[in-house]
């Protein structure tokens, strides 16, 4: 087991690392910074809210190190509704013990949006004394107590679909309800495990990861998804698929790959499985904060907006990053 | 008189909460509320239709397959397209996988703690203590099969991935067919994966089913609910997909009976929308109400006839014969486990039948009007899509999901949900620990996710052709 620098575990994690397998860097890492019962386990506290369950889902789909492994020898889960054994009050007291308990120490992951609407009434987690707990004060108290947030999935880092237009429940990404407590944005939708868990252990070992503009750790969120495409020669070339099952560059096709900064090409999902593109199909942007408003249409080629299909009129207003600037 | 309050109620996807009032140890009434809405269907609105099938799939992290197959028969139907034999089988494999998945979750992560007592640490403790009956030998080999079956779980989502991209939140179903081709070297691997999925099916799976209704035989005596069924039916065939793997029926009074879609309305006297927002669906107007007096709940209440149904794998191997000893919790477990199997064999023979060199998609040339239903079975049961296009963009798009008519509020007539029907008469001898309870919640296997995105109204069911 090697005790890598923050320098070599940057490396790993990023697109070289991608292409070998986070699976092999991170669990001697792991086991290095999390080895041993005084270490102890890095306590973590996972809230849903205006979400889908996705990006949880898209967790347990982690192949190295495997869901088991960050369960039983990586983070010590306290709350995680999707899998935690209690329920009810005997739940709501696990998360506010964890948090006096852990004061200072633990991460807290949100996942979905926050509600704002309706006077947080949209979503609700828990009773206290007979009344409903908006989930937009949870959240704010449970980030006053944490080392740092994680807002995992483009929901909860940037607004998503449930903020899309008309926003019906004024979701708000976790940035905009949260003050004086670090906050990483992990967008995607879902967002990659490798993402997840790899800032999870460059934030206990190391701190802080270098983050973009929009709070993305660049490890991950460095590059282009166009400029790392397999399909990039195509687009070099001229070579565009007129439909999508067909070979070929998608940009045509409405591919927002010249928008998105992540490393999907290299580190694909599913355990290496695929991603969008290399199943003929567009890439949404879905990391960016333009996703679903202005990355879509999702098949109409950036950055005007064409009729859909035949007979579509007045084309819609929408400004499109890295369009006609 | 004891009133108990399950909020959250975990281990399922989405938000429930449960309130039961308990007299002389049994329930006499129970209230099942959804407490997320995020109003999907109203973002939808304006937009490029094309993009329902990627957007609608976001209404659920657990069943994105399953709102990607109902979006796409949608558009297939608004759009008029054919959908060629390639795509019809690769989306058949996708929805099948996640089928696989889907059940797997079910029993061994969300449901198997409320029988087997697994390791004291977290996120397995605390829970609820009492009646944990298996002996020390089978709890502990049940709970090795809890981390056996995460990594099956996965294998399933590689599977889809194999021809959806990736999972959750696939890319591949599209209007009109697949955008991925029948790749030999896909097909290759998803066979591979397959076999490890179904050996895990029929070997532990199985097993572990056995063993639990062996130990726990009183619950199929237990959380009955309406007795009514309900399946739209899945999985085409044929080109036409007038021959489906899975039956369209309603199952009620001890006998099966075609379905009439145009039966089904939607009530929402206890739920937070304007009282326009139910009723006929001819005179939909729905509208959020946060302040609503006297309602408890996102959900809404989808009656068939004004009767309550239930919907799911039960329902679904009911309708095809395959599974007819009864309607309980212990039931519902077992279909899901036999559902797994069928499906796994199907999934074999979809594998067969995909051409390499065949097409897998059709051009879809999006109308200036159209109107079209998607109605197909979601591995949490009955899942239906309407939309309606104008000015070649989505006009108005509704979903009536799984989990709405399982965990539906009561209704004008004073008719509990089928999950509260269930409740009402169980046993619980500890209030602090209401094992009963979570056992029969779960059952269900509820998904909040879907069940309270409701935002638009639909079409007059009874205006399109199913």
């Amino acid at each position: 087991m090697r005790n890598l620098s923050r320098r070599e575990f940057l490396r790993l994690c990023g697109a070289a690392g991608a292409a070998a397998g986070l699976a092999d860097v991170l669990k001697p890492e792991i086991a290095v910074a999390f080895a041993g019962p005084a270490a102890g386990k890095p306590p973590v506290i996972w809230l849903q809210g205006g979400s889908c369950s996705g990006c949880s889902v898209s967790l347990l789909n982690s192949v190295s190190p495997s869901i088991a492994e960050v369960l039983t020898g990586v983070i010590s889960l306290k709350f995680h509704q999707t899998l935690m054994s209690a329920a009810g009050d005997q739940a709501m007291d696990v998360l506010y013990e964890a948090k006096k308990k852990y004061k200072g120490q633990y991460v807290l992951i949100v996942e979905g949006t926050v509600p704002a609407g309706a006077g947080g009434r949209y979503a609700t987690l828990g009773e206290k004394r007979e009344k409903p707990v908006p989930f937009i004060r949870l959240t704010q108290e449970l980030a006053a107590d944490a080392k740092a947030v994680l807002a995992v999935g483009s929901c909860a880092s940037f607004g998503g679909i449930p903020a899309g237009q008309p926003n019906p429940t004024d979701s708000l990404p976790a940035s905009k309800v949260i003050s004086g407590v670090p906050i990483i944005n992990i967008p995607g939708c879902p967002s990659h495990p490798d993402w997840v868990l790899g800032t999870v252990v460059h934030l206990l070992k190391y701190g802080l990861p270098d983050l973009d503009a929009h709070a993305r750790p660049k490890m991950f969120f460095g590059s282009c998804v166009h400029d790392t495409c397999g399909r990039r020669k195509d687009f070099d070339k001229g070579k565009f698929a007129t439909r999508l099952s067909e070979p070929g560059c998608l940009y045509k096709l409405g591919c927002k790959g010249p928008l998105a900064f992540a490393d999907c090409p290299t580190r694909k999902f599913n355990g290496g499985t695929s991603w969008c593109v290399a199943a003929n199909s567009p890439c949404l942007a879905c990391v960016e904060p333009e996703f679903p408003d202005k990355s879509g249409p999702f098949f109409v080629r950036m950055p005007e907006y064409g009729p859909a299909g035949t007979a579509a009129p007045q084309p819609r207003e929408v400004k499109l990053l890295g369009g006609d600037k | 008189m004891r009133r108990i309050v399950i909020d959250p109620v975990t281990r399922l996807e989405g938000h429930l909460k449960v309130m039961v009032e308990v007299d002389a140890g049994k329930v006499v009434k129970a209230e099942v509320a959804g407490t997320l809405f995020r109003g999907f269907e109203k973002v939808l609105v304006g937009r490029d239709p094309r993009d329902a099938v990627f957007l609608t799939q976001r209404i659920c992290g657990v069943c994105p397959a399953d709102h990607a197959t109902a979006a796409a028969l949608a558009l297939d139907e608004a759009c008029q397209v054919e959908v060629p034999a390639n795509g019809r089988v690769l989306r058949n494999l996708m929805l099948g996988g996640n089928y696989l998945q889907s059940h797997i979750t079910h029993f061994y992560h969300l449901s198997l703690p409320d029988y087997v007592e697994m390791p004291e640490v977290v996120p397995f403790t605390p829970h609820y203590t009492g009646d944990f009956r298996l002996s020390k030998e089978a709890g502990e080999k049940l709970a090795a099969h809890y981390f056996a079956a995460l990594n099956i779980r996965r294998k399933c989502h590689e599977l889809v991935a194999q021809f959806g991209g990736k999972m959750p939140h696939l890319a591949s179903i599209i209007a009109g067919g697949t955008s991925q081709n029948a790749k030999a070297e896909r097909i290759a691997a998803a066979r591979l994966l397959l076999k490890d999925i179904s050996g895990f099916i029929n070997t532990v799976y199985e097993d572990d089913v056995r063993l639990l209704a062996s130990v726990y035989k009183d619950y199929f005596q237990l959380g009955k609910g309406s007795g009514n069924l309900l399946t739209y039916g899945a999985f085409p065939l044929d080109a036409g997909g007038g021959k489906k793997l899975f039956a369209r029926g309603v199952y009620q009074g001890g006998a099966v009976s075609a379905l009439d879609p145009g039966q089904i309305t939607e009530d929402v006297s206890h739920s937070w929308y304007t009282a326009k927002s139910g009723g006929r669906p001819a005179d939909f107007s729905t509208q959020a109400d946060a302040d609503k007096a006297g309602a408890y709940s996102w959900v809404k209440a989808p009656r068939y006839q004004g009767g309550v149904f239930e919907v799911g794998p039960l329902a679904r191997m009911w309708m095809n014969g395959i599974y007819q000893n009864g309607i309980s919790a212990m039931d519902r477990i077992v279909a899901r486990m036999l559902e797994a199997k069928f499906m796994a064999v199907a999934m074999e023979r979809w594998l067969d039948e995909l051409d390499p060199a065949g097409p897998c998609e059709t051009a879809v040339e999006i109308p200036y009007e159209a109107e079209g239903v998607g109605l197909t079975e979601a591995a949490r049961g009955a899942l239906g899509h309407w939309v309606k296009i104008r000015g070649g963009r989505i006009e108005r798009y509704e979903a009536v999901v799984p989990t709405t008519w399982n965990a539906s509020p009561v209704d004008a007539a004073g008719k509990p949900g089928a999950l509260e029907q269930a409740l009402v008469g169980l046993e619980v001898p500890d209030a602090d620990n209401p094992l009963p309870v979570i056992r029969v919640i779960h059952s269900f296997d509820p998904c909040l996710a879907c069940a309270v995105h409701l935002a638009i109204p639909g079409q007059p069911m009874a205006e399109f052709k199913i």
